[in-house]
């Protein structure tokens, strides 16, 4: 079991453009814990830090500042060579993330080798096969020698996620995992996950612009505007009770039964008016300054 | 197992059992069979021409005379002894012929290799590694391709002593001066490939750069390599013919250049010793047109509109076929099977 603690993360970009350079900042001093057997949701729109976040985690990218550690149960940090053995990744496009070239098995035997968890051949085809069964993928040695457009989305997707937890990593990061999925496989998919989370005591961060799905998946919601954490909280206070204007105007997104006739977000609230230099936290129920609120939260914890 | 995920799995899995069984008999598929190319009769003959050439190239010397020696029958048309004549110091064609083709075949062999090696590693390796890599491996590819290559390699032939002008120095000229026009289109796929998820992903999984590199994205680049190959070859052997015509070809080996090259300073033009410059000219053409057809073959695999749009086309000529076979049985046409077809190609 491995937790993880990110602490004041900021990214910087610099975009340039003839001799002028300017500097994008991706995400904005970004505090975040995740603990295993609970699933913190990162909630926000296209280019408010979400995926940044993620590949930092990843170690995609480097961040500008802050820090990521990541801990054994015993408190002892995880040293480099170990880190992608804990920390791994469900990409968002199941049909971009397997190799057209290569069969299933290689996609899940590759970890298992990288990380050392298999001794022989037939010992390496074993797992594959088990990894497969755990994630519903059955019969697995019909579905283990096909390549990935042999499969289905949904099918794709559980593919990506044994392969994630093929290193026998505690930390999954799944980006927008059922985003590119039909509606009718999505439930399934994010039970599987759920699912696999009770077995393992994963500890999930589950990145979205769907309020609906964070709230059926997470415990916690942690809301992104900008880069910077707008409002935070257990994730029915977050969805049944916004504070912030932008958490409002994600709210107001979802389509809801109850609620007669359409409603134009954008007209219910006014986007220019949206702040995103002040944080709700439903932890410590007060408004606090976006960037150092994020600290004064983790250290509440 | 309690989740509602297995009612999806499930039908999934009812589908890929019953698929399993009726696959039974089918052979183990693999990616590689993805990069075949699909038999077409423009295919066929693209490999009938480059197997024969090439099988002549391999077994012809061992079965012709010795194209050196020389006898009183000067340019003596093809006749029986002599399938191909002679020239003006009375030598076998036909045995010229064989080892020309061996001596060209050599040099656009490991040019073609050459060319590709260079230019996967200066395309791919700086296109992966992207940023100052990227960079300087692009200025220098752009430098190169814009090197004028034939005079070049006049330059460094004329400069090379005729004696120390072998195989390799030739073929090592004629590579440095080709590989840069396929490493620039090798850079732009590979920059495409390496910004897929799958080749991020592998990277999350902890894969080495090299692995990275050579078993994730070169596989989905080899259609392009392979392509690029052909066409190094094709160059290569007109390359090497123009400089042996001018002189300048290897001196230690004889190829379809420099029989053309003996047949120019024979004056077999003005003779009208055709079976002289004929041949090795038939022999260069026919290759480089075997190797083109094997190039367009291989072009759809990496533009599959290509296939398509063959596909259509016959699809078009057998509705045209299956019409005028009705036409002629004086039976009805179907209203919407065969013509609709037809229109909607057209």
């Amino acid at each position: 079991m491995t937790s993880v603690k990110i602490t004041d993360l900021v990214k910087d970009y610099t975009l340039r453009s003839g001799l002028k350079r300017t500097r994008l900042r991706a995400v904005d001093h970004v505090s975040l814990e995740l603990t295993p057997g609970r699933t913190v949701a990162l909630v926000g729109e296209s280019g408010s830090g979400k995926s940044t976040i993620a590949k930092i985690l990843t170690r995609m990218e480097r961040p500008t500042s802050g820090t990521v550690e990541v801990r054994l149960d015993d408190g002892t940090p995880v040293p480099n060579g170990h880190y992608r053995r804990e920390v791994q990744m469900v990409f968002q496009d199941p049909f971009a993330s397997l190799n057209p070239f290569h069969s299933i098995e290689h996609h899940i035997a590759r970890p298992l080798k990288i990380h050392g968890r298999t001794q022989s051949q037939e010992d390496t085809r074993a797992r594959v096969l088990e990894m497969l069964e755990r994630v519903n993928l059955t019969p697995a040695e019909a579905i283990a020698p096909r390549r990935p457009h042999e499969l289905s989305g949904g099918q794709r997707q559980r593919v990506a996620i044994a392969r994630a937890l093929a290193p026998g990593a505690q930390v999954l990061i799944a980006d927008e995992p059922v985003s590119m999925l039909d509606v009718s496989i999505r439930l399934g998919v994010l039970n599987l996950l759920g699912r696999l989370q009770r077995e393992d005591q994963l500890a999930v961060l589950y990145i979205t612009h769907d309020l609906a799905t964070a709230r059926h998946f997470s415990d916690e919601i942690v809301v992104l505007y900008r880069g910077r954490v707008v409002e935070r909280g257990p994730s029915d206070a977050v969805i049944l009770d916004p504070h912030h204007d932008y958490t409002k105007l994600l709210a107001l997104a979802a389509p809801d039964p109850e609620r007669p006739g359409r409603v134009t977000s954008e007209a219910a609230v006014d986007r220019k008016a949206i702040d995103n230099s002040t944080c709700y936290d439903h932890f410590a129920g007060e408004w606090r300054e976006a960037a150092a609120g994020a600290k004064a939260a983790v250290s509440a914890d | 197992m309690t989740n509602p995920s297995n009612a999806p799995a499930a039908a999934d899995n009812a589908e890929l059992l019953a698929e399993a069984a009726a696959e039974t008999g089918r052979a183990p598929r693999s990616g590689w069979r993805m990069l075949l190319p699909t038999m077409t009769p423009w295919l066929a003959v693209g490999l009938i021409l480059v197997g024969g050439i090439t099988l002549f190239g391999l077994i012809g010397p061992l079965l012709v005379g010795d194209p050196t020696e020389i006898r009183d029958q000067g340019l003596t048309a093809p006749t029986g002894d002599f399938i191909l004549g002679t020239t003006q110091t009375g030598q076998d064609v036909m045995a010229q012929l064989a080892y020309a083709t061996r001596g060209s075949l050599q040099i656009g062999f490991i040019v073609g290799v050459l060319a590709t090696v260079l230019s996967a590693f200066f395309g791919i390796y700086g296109a992966y590694r992207g940023r100052v890599v990227d960079e300087a491996f692009s200025l220098f590819t752009n430098v190169c391709l814009v090197i004028p290559g034939l005079p070049l390699v006049i330059v460094i032939s004329g400069f090379v002593p005729r004696e120390s002008r072998g195989l390799w120095t030739i073929a090592l000229v004629l590579a440095i001066t080709s590989w840069a026009g396929s490493a620039r289109v090798l850079r732009a796929q590979t920059l495409s490939v390496r910004n897929r998820d799958y080749v991020a992903a592998s990277q999350v999984s902890g894969e080495r750069p090299w692995r990275v590199i050579v078993v994730e994205i070169l596989p989905n680049l080899l259609p392009v390599i392979a392509s690029q190959f052909v066409f190094a070859v094709i160059s290569a052997l007109l390359g090497e013919a123009g400089l042996s015509f001018i002189g300048l070809g290897a001196s230690n080996s004889s190829t379809l250049g420099t029989m053309l090259f003996y047949a120019q300073n024979g004056f077999a033009l003005p003779l009208g010793a055709w079976w002289w410059f004929v041949p090795p000219g038939l022999v260069i053409a026919l290759f480089g047109m075997g190797l083109a057809l094997i190039n367009f073959s291989i072009d759809e695999i990496i533009n599959p509109k290509l296939k398509n749009t063959r596909l259509h086309r016959k699809r078009a000529r057998r509705a045209l076929r299956l019409e005028r076979e009705l036409a002629r049985t004086g039976r009805k046409v179907p209203r919407q099977a065969a013509p609709s077809d037809e229109e909607t190609v057209r």
